[in-house]
């Protein structure tokens, strides 16, 4: 019994922790596009990356970013970017000059299209 | 006049209290995490309207003649009565009967399912933002003073719900229905809103041309048509409420009645 | 070890962050996902426990103060689940994840909240215990979940400040309501401290989320830490903490505490908890019939985007 519980340890579970990634392509398609937060606030010069959220289009996309990641505060500046939309390189890591399909923010796994025949990755 | 202006106080906080209550009972149901957070903050932010204007109710109570302390007397908590000190918002608040509370029908209107959430919150917050206006420029430099404060967000709140309100109606068949179920449901409860009563300072009648012009705007993009009916429920500004009232108070007033002047 | 995890162990050494692009370990991405999404997990579920008491908070002050509490938990669910989108899963994944049983949430979530004295309770004892556990992380090697971190402890600590001061006003009340805080105390003490999780001895990943600098103090220190704070905080309100033998050890210099009844605590977090199927019902639910209103946010938001494009091609 003990044994059978331990696998269920708080902040624990299951050796082989994969995300499903492509193979669940059909939850993700249901699924409201990511968005990247970025944040200018009131005395600041620039605006900063603070996060992302799910929402439906770019106007729910910055009320929920003035909610959620400025808590309504007054002359805050908010950009919101679909996560898709952004390219992002990788200074230290001298490979991905040669994968040009690597140049997405994230490992998200709906940024790669992969052939049909590679099922689980 | 000034006892008026007590009882208009009433009915603006309770119109806030209400529909915060209302609006709360998402919290942490909401159909998506994004959504459960902008719909509390809503209810936040009323909130913090229902407590200036109750807040100001009960000083001006405080500072009445006992002739003043009379005439409004059926408005006043029996129960506080009893507690021989100074009113304060939370008794207002959490101590009067049913009859007592002055809120629009709409704003207890059970919170129904999203679509219904999202079109009674149109309807309010756009009534809200003429009223606002319009108190923005009374001659009560209190009252003038809250409606300045909760301007904004009130125009936030109406900019929400109308995009939602599109949303549902341009959206797909099943949320096209349900936002019409939801309107069905509603329209009957919108014309209290423009009904004056003995005790309000703005002239309520002269916001609903105003109201309806954005109302028919924004259903026009929402492919919803404003009804043709026009007999209208009534009775919760003179403190007659719908079946669903008791319950609310059930809930809102239980720790209060149980745990009589304690303090929390 | 391979020449890249040396590269990528020497990073953690020097407290040089990680961040999404870099290579790291696939069990380290593992962990991370299961540890992030689980903590954000269990602060959405978290929103419903003490959500059960907002329509009854008895002062409008204490209603404000709640929902902007409840309200801060799903903003730092959202912080979380944005963290672990980073490693490669979706949010729409991982919210499968929990209903489907598979992920797991802090199970202090099981517990039935019974009086207006559980808000103060939680807020002083499961957010007490919640920080000793996240300020730690807020130095977490991995960039997206340190910064999460820090923006939560931010707001943590205000809420275990309230909880705190909602108790002492009730210590200071009537006889009922000083009642009320002790028998909240009661009930919340033990699974408090059953949060820090099983004994060293008995945690098997500890060793490798040290290393990775995923954990960065041990569960019995952690747990040494609360009880020793609280056992004097608890004095301020003049109650009594639920343990025959809480003693305060001279050459120890700790307080020693009784036996943590592990029974109950793996029973909870396998499902027999009080609340266990309600607390995922009621997040199955909202999901469910919440379909409808994501499916037509979608289709609107698709519409809108090919009239726009029939126009600009006009």
């Amino acid at each position: 019994m003990m044994i059978f519980f331990k696998k269920y340890l708080y902040g624990d579970y299951g050796d082989k922790e994969t995300p499903q990634g492509i193979n669940s392509l059909g939850t993700q398609a249901n699924e409201w596009p990511l968005w990247e937060v970025f944040i200018r606030s009131k005395q600041g010069l620039d605006h900063k990356h603070v996060g992302s959220l799910h929402a439906a289009d770019a106007q729910m996309a910055i009320e929920n970013a003035r909610d959620v990641y400025t808590r309504r505060q007054e002359g805050v500046s908010i950009w919101v970017v679909e996560s898709k939309y952004i390219h992002a390189s990788n200074p230290d890591d001298a490979e991905s000059f040669y994968e040009p399909a690597n140049d997405k923010v994230y490992r998200h796994p709906t940024f790669y299209d992969l052939p049909d025949e590679v099922k689980h990755m | 006049m000034s006892t008026n202006t007590f009882i208009y106080s009433l009915h603006l906080a309770d119109n806030a209290l209400i529909l915060a209550q209302r609006n709360a009972e998402w919290t942490g149901h909401g159909p998506v995490l994004e959504q459960d957070i902008a719909i509390t903050n809503i209810s936040l932010d009323l909130l913090g309207q229902a407590r200036n204007f109750y807040q100001y109710a009960a000083s001006q109570y405080n500072n009445f003649s006992d002739e003043e302390k009379k005439a409004v007397d059926k408005y006043v908590p029996r129960v506080w009565k009893e507690y021989n000190r100074e009113l304060q918002e939370d008794d207002l608040a959490f101590l009067r009967d049913e009859h007592q509370y002055l809120n629009l029908l709409i704003a207890e209107l059970r919170k129904g399912d999203w679509a219904q959430t999202v079109l009674r919150q149109f309807f309010f917050s756009t009534f809200q933002f003429y009223l606002y206006q319009q108190l923005q420029s009374c001659s009560n430099k209190d009252l003038t003073a809250i409606a300045e404060k909760s301007i904004k967000e009130v125009a936030y709140h109406l900019r929400w719900s109308s995009e939602w309100v599109i949303r549902l109606g341009d959206g797909t068949k099943e949320s096209n229905q349900r936002i019409k179920n939801a309107l069905t449901d509603q329209w009957a409860f919108t014309g209290e809103m423009f009904q004056p009563a003995s005790y309000e300072l703005i002239d309520v009648f002269s916001l609903k041309d105003e109201w309806l012009k954005k109302i028919e705007t924004i259903f026009a993009e929402a492919t919803l048509e404003v009804p043709k009916q026009t007999w209208m429920q009534s009775g919760g500004k003179e403190g007659r409420h719908t079946e669903n009232f008791g319950y609310l108070l059930t809930e809102l007033q239980y720790l209060q009645r149980t745990y009589p002047n304690s303090q929390w | 070890m391979e020449p890249q995890e040396k590269l990528f162990q020497e990073k953690i050494d020097n407290e040089v962050r990680i961040e999404p692009k870099d290579r790291m370990p696939e069990k380290y991405r593992q962990t991370l996902i299961r540890q992030i999404s689980q903590h954000a997990h269990s602060e959405i579920v978290g929103m419903l426990p003490e959500g059960n008491w907002i329509s009854r908070a008895p002062s409008l002050k204490r209603k404000q103060i709640l929902i902007a509490k409840v309200q801060d938990e799903a903003g730092h669910g959202l912080y979380l689940y944005s963290a672990a989108e980073t490693l490669g899963i979706s949010r729409d994944e991982m919210i499968e994840q929990l209903h489907s049983g598979k992920a797991k949430y802090s199970s202090i979530f099981n517990y039935p909240t019974l009086t207006w004295a559980d808000m103060g309770a939680i807020g002083w004892l499961v957010d007490g215990a919640a920080i000793m556990n996240q300020v730690p992380l807020c130095r977490a090697s991995y960039g997206p979940y340190s910064r999460a971190m820090i923006r939560i402890c931010k707001e943590e600590s205000f809420h275990q400040r309230q909880g705190f001061e909602s108790l002492l006003v009730l210590s200071k009340g009537s006889e009922e309501q000083r009642a009320m805080v002790q028998d909240a105390i009661n009930r919340w003490w033990w699974p408090s401290i059953m949060m820090f999780g099983p004994h060293d001895s008995e945690s098997q990943h500890t060793e490798q989320s040290m290393k990775w600098k995923i954990k960065r103090f041990s569960n019995d220190e952690l747990r040494q830490r609360f009880v020793d704070m609280c056992a004097e905080q608890v004095k301020l309100l003049r109650m009594a903490l639920p343990d025959p033998d809480l003693k305060w050890n001279e050459e120890r210099q700790h307080y020693d505490f009784g036996k943590i009844n592990w029974e109950e605590f793996w029973n909870v977090v396998s499902g027999n908890g009080p609340c266990n199927k309600q607390r995922l019902g009621a997040r199955r639910k909202a999901w469910e019939e919440g379909a409808w209103v994501r499916e037509a946010a979608k289709v609107h938001a698709e519409k809108r985007a090919a009239r726009n494009k029939e126009q600009t091609a006009a």
